[in-house]
């Protein structure tokens, strides 16, 4: 195929940027509410985003670069012309980086997972015919982008009662909090590594049983909690702090709980978000080294997860730790008890959606989650006008990043054949 | 540019804070009553006068508060209590401040002084009409607590507790009007009738401290409840 390592070192430039991008904004994001409730100091958030963006990335970014990959383009009907769908993926990477570029150079509430997933649906319909669209998954994509904020600001609102009926409404709230916030980071634990062993240790070579699987989840589940019960023992209970806030030492037993849905968070939307920078190289570099077959049978190759998540921590480290740095002033009106809520309804509605393969945005599932939590009376005062913001963006995101995506895809077929 | 991300921009600022704040402004308000009807009792003109000067200064701080957290309480936030409710509790909590300022204010311009023989137990009353509001003070001082719980289980049962502390309080402001109103209708006839008109009206005022108090805790009830 001509400009064959051409094309390939265009997806990696481009998909490398779009990596960044997600790295230096869309991270700040998901940790704002871990840093944003002082659970954890901005040093820790870029650690921990550091360390489970990569490995959510590597080890459970597989099924929603598969869906961006060859999920919403019907590759059947480009068996003659491979290099349509090189130029549409390598134009989607560039629209929606350049997309988010813009958006966040202005300061705009953007989703990585709308720009990209609106510059696939927009090249392939404009560029190729309306009927190149997988709308049946597209549609399905869409829900999920409904369902995914609903569902994770009722597992919010559902974790939140559990905790005021187990701990915060009783009469010995900090007893309590020792004892159950172990139980809730075993809940953590055992989530994270059950979508991951599903859904990630095929990519790594490693297959397991169903009963293996549920046996590794539990295990992992139950160390974390060990590890939650060390850390809780160490903290300083002052009895004095308590005098003007009677709720400051229990705040400091879920100071550490935040700290493992911090990783879980950094995990999920690591696992979910890498695909939208992946998953066109991927569908590149597969047509390529297939030599224009478009193939639908392929294996995604490790290096191109591993190279997304590098990508993100370049980002985060160049860029996103000062936009995390901006929430380090804290926001006082999100204790960790309830920054814990909202954070692994989101980190669990993430990977839930990672694993069945779905691009959902982390921010929105973040805001419902936070919202689910305000529901059920957790929080001083949320803005909703900042909601309908963050909601409407998308709205402008999807024709933007389908707009860019069709001017590159003509320029591209232009400069190439 | 960075800019805060839209995460921490969902998080509006609670106005439960600033009631507090409010409420404790209010307290500290009527915490000068007590000495300010010493001084009037004794007939000690510049001291009273000094303390009212002192009480129009906290009551209009008070008010400044009032007026700031309305400012900052803009439609379309999403709160754990009504907006309204909220409002009204706050508006409870000014009058109270409000009818302070009243009293000493109409007792220093008129130079008002009372009969020895009611001066104890008119002191008594406002000391007790003082205990309402610091009790409604410190059942306000327990919302952030609610909120922290969510308003759910224990928390919820000590301000109910709290806010029945406070009713009984306020009875027994009742119960000490009607003992100070009787003492002056037996000497009444040996005093000026305008001056006799006044004290009525002073010992309403005090008495309706303690009912706007109370007034603060039922407010704060309904908060509760939603």
């Amino acid at each position: 195929m001509d400009y064959g390592t051409t094309f390939i070192i265009m997806a990696i430039v481009f998909g490398l940027f779009m990596a960044w991008g997600i790295g230096a904004n869309d991270v700040a994001n998901a940790m704002a509410t871990s840093v944003g409730s002082r659970a954890i100091t901005i040093k820790q958030a870029i650690i921990i985003a550091a360390v489970f963006e990569l490995a959510g990335a590597v080890l459970a970014g597989g099924e929603v670069t598969k869906t961006i990959r060859k999920g919403m383009v019907d590759s059947d009907l480009l068996v003659s012309s491979p290099e349509l769908v090189i130029y549409g993926m390598l134009s989607s990477l560039l629209a929606a980086g350049i997309w988010l570029l813009i958006a966040s150079w202005k300061g705009w509430p953007v989703s990585t997972t709308h720009s990209i997933v609106g510059a696939i649906v927009g090249f392939a319909a404009v560029g190729i015919g309306i009927e190149a669209v997988m709308w049946g998954k597209v549609g399905f994509i869409a829900m999920s982008w409904v369902v995914s904020p609903l569902l994770a600001g009722t597992i919010a609102y559902l974790l939140f009662m559990s905790v005021q009926r187990l701990i915060l409404g009783t009469s010995q709230p900090l007893e309590n909090a020792k004892k159950y916030v172990p139980i809730y980071i075993f809940f953590v634990g055992f989530v994270i590594a059950l979508v991951t062993v599903f859904k990630g240790l095929k990519h790594v070579g490693l297959e397991l049983s169903l009963l293996q699987s549920y046996l590794l989840a539990f295990v992992v589940g139950v160390i974390a909690a060990i590890i939650g019960k060390i850390l809780i023992q160490r903290i300083t209970i002052d009895v004095k702090d308590d005098k003007d806030f009677h709720f400051t030492n229990v705040e400091k037993v879920f100071a550490v709980l935040m700290m493992f849905t911090a990783c879980a968070m950094a995990f999920a939307h690591g696992s979910n978000d890498v695909a939208n920078a992946v998953g066109p190289i991927a569908a590149v570099v597969s047509i390529v080294e297939n030599d224009g077959v478009v193939s639908q049978e392929s294996v995604l190759p490790l290096w191109i997860l591993g190279l997304g998540g590098v990508g993100i921590v370049l980002g985060l480290a160049m860029y996103g730790r000062r936009v995390i740095a901006t929430v380090g002033s804290g926001i006082t009106e999100l204790t960790p008890s309830r920054g814990f809520a909202a954070t692994l309804a989101a980190a669990t509605t993430v990977v839930l959606a990672s694993g069945t393969g779905l691009p959902i945005s982390t921010t929105h599932t973040l805001v419902g989650a936070v919202l689910g939590v305000g529901l059920a009376r957790g929080i001083g005062a949320l803005n909703m006008q900042v909601v309908r913001t963050i909601f409407m963006s998308w709205i402008i995101t999807l024709p933007a990043g389908a707009i860019l995506s069709i001017i590159f895809f003509f320029t591209f077929k232009e400069i190439f054949s | 540019m960075v800019s805060k991300n839209y995460i921490y921009r969902l998080f509006g600022q609670s106005p439960v804070k600033p009631l507090q704040t409010h409420m404790e402004k209010v307290v500290t308000c009527v915490a000068e009553l007590p000495a300010f009807f010493e001084a009037v009792i004794v007939s000690d003109r510049k001291q009273a006068n000094s303390i009212q000067k002192r009480i129009s200064k906290l009551e209009n701080e008070a008010d400044d508060l009032k007026k700031e957290l309305r400012l900052h309480l803009p439609t379309g936030l999403m709160m754990p209590v009504s907006r309204r409710d909220l409002l009204e509790v706050l508006t409870m909590q000014d009058r109270v401040a409000n009818k302070v300022k009243d009293i000493a204010g109409l007792i220093v311009g008129r130079k008002m002084s009372f009969p020895d023989e009611i001066g104890s137990d008119l002191l008594v009353f406002v000391n007790r009409s003082v205990d309402a509001a610091r009790q409604a003070h410190k059942a306000i001082n327990e919302l952030d607590e609610l909120v922290e719980t969510g308003f759910r289980g224990s928390e919820v049962d000590l301000v109910k507790s709290m806010i029945e502390e406070l009713n009984r309080i306020e009875s027994d402001t009742d119960r000490i009007e009607v003992d100070v109103r009787a003492m002056l209708f037996k000497i009444e006839k040996e005093l000026p009738p305008i001056d006799v008109i006044f004290m009525y009206k002073i010992i309403d005022g005090i008495g309706d401290i303690g009912d706007l108090s109370q007034r603060v805790g039922s407010r704060l009830q309904l908060l509760l409840a939603r």
